[in-house]
């Protein structure tokens, strides 16, 4: 079997960004709970953070596909 | 399973199968001398401005207070853009000036970003990372000269670090602040966009392509398992629906931030 390792770098760097949205989502998800009113203002920072953290998994795949074939 | 068995199962044609790399994304049409071209995705631009142009020239013509359809749609659009992102980000005081910008990124990626889903264009034009980094170009000169006109060049520099810290730390936090304000936001950026754009066409190409590879030139088997993925194919591309529209609002909402952050009177 052949393949890049820089792919399972991909994989590794993917590990972070999808535990950190899922705890963002859990916490937004809470606190629509709590407080169903404050949903438009919890919903942009939500994204926000989302978008922050998966910054990280994006690095991985760019450079996995820098780095792929070297 | 002797060998024999598994072949006519799992294949029947000669040729293999090639996964998508990001050869699929080279596409000229013409002039291929060298490294300029006109390519699909270029094309695929030039048309997106037409259709924002007269998507907006169409819904606006006949403005009325009681709005019609198309109204309604182009001003439901608009107050997305003016209220949740700039007015609720930039701040009551500063976020007109900013409503043309914010608007016309929003529009521009949102109709190139849905290029990747819609037939028959199906090229998501943010996958060639040029165009990101010219969109994350733009808005970093805006963030950056709306900072450096309020406050000065020494002022804007000393603004990136808060106030009552202990001394000894501000040279690191101001290197990281320089990192962050100059490297990551424009990098991240840009990125950002590219990087969604280009892995979800990657992986709907993968579906599609293996789906059609399984039916054309497989065994039994795998013509049966063909069908689980295409259902899957068009699964992705309801899940690329929802991330065109979010990655489009994304890039806005954090061109807001960056531009109320010059704004802030204090880091």
């Amino acid at each position: 079997m052949t393949g890049d390792l820089a792919i399972v770098g991909y994989g590794l760097s993917a590990i972070g960004p999808g535990v950190g949205i899922g705890l963002i989502f859990a916490a937004y998800i809470n606190g629509v709970a709590r407080q169903p009113e404050a949903r438009g203002m919890l919903q942009s920072i939500a994204i926000l953070g989302f978008a922050l953290a998966e910054a990280l998994a994006i690095f991985g795949i760019a450079l996995a596909f820098v780095f792929a074939g070297n | 399973m002797s060998p024999a068995l598994q072949v006519p199962l799992l294949a029947s044609g000669s040729h293999e199968f090639e996964a998508p790399s990001t050869e699929i994304f080279w596409q000229p049409l013409f002039g291929t001398e060298g490294a300029l071209a006109i390519t699909r995705p270029s094309i695929l631009a030039l048309i997106s401005v037409v259709i924002v142009v007269g998507l907006l020239l169409a819904g606006t013509r006949r403005l009325s207070v009681v709005p019609g359809k198309g109204q309604m749609a182009v001003e439901g659009v608009y107050n997305l853009v003016r209220n949740t992102v700039a007015r609720d980000i930039i701040g009551e005081h500063h976020f007109r000036r900013y409503i043309p910008l914010l608007f016309a990124l929003f529009a521009f990626i949102y109709v190139n970003n849905l290029f990747g889903a819609l037939p028959p264009f199906q090229y998501p034009t943010m996958g060639r990372i040029a165009f990101p980094i010219v969109l994350a170009l733009l808005v970093y000169v805006v963030y950056h000269a709306v900072g450096i006109s309020r406050k000065g060049v020494g002022g804007y520099l000393k603004g990136l670090v808060p106030s009552g810290l202990p001394a000894w730390i501000v040279p690191v936090v101001f290197l990281l602040e320089v990192v962050t304000y100059f490297v990551t936001r424009p990098v991240t950026l840009a990125l950002r966009l590219f990087g969604n754009m280009f892995a979800g066409h990657i992986i709907l190409v993968l579906f599609i392509s293996g789906a059609e590879y399984m039916l054309i030139d497989g065994g039994l088997l795998l013509k049966v398992v063909s069908i689980p993925t295409f259902l899957m194919a068009f699964l992705m591309t309801l899940f690329e629906l929802l991330v065109q529209f979010l990655q489009a609002y994304v890039f806005v909402l954090l061109s807001a931030t960056y531009i109320a952050d010059a704004y802030a009177e204090e880091h």
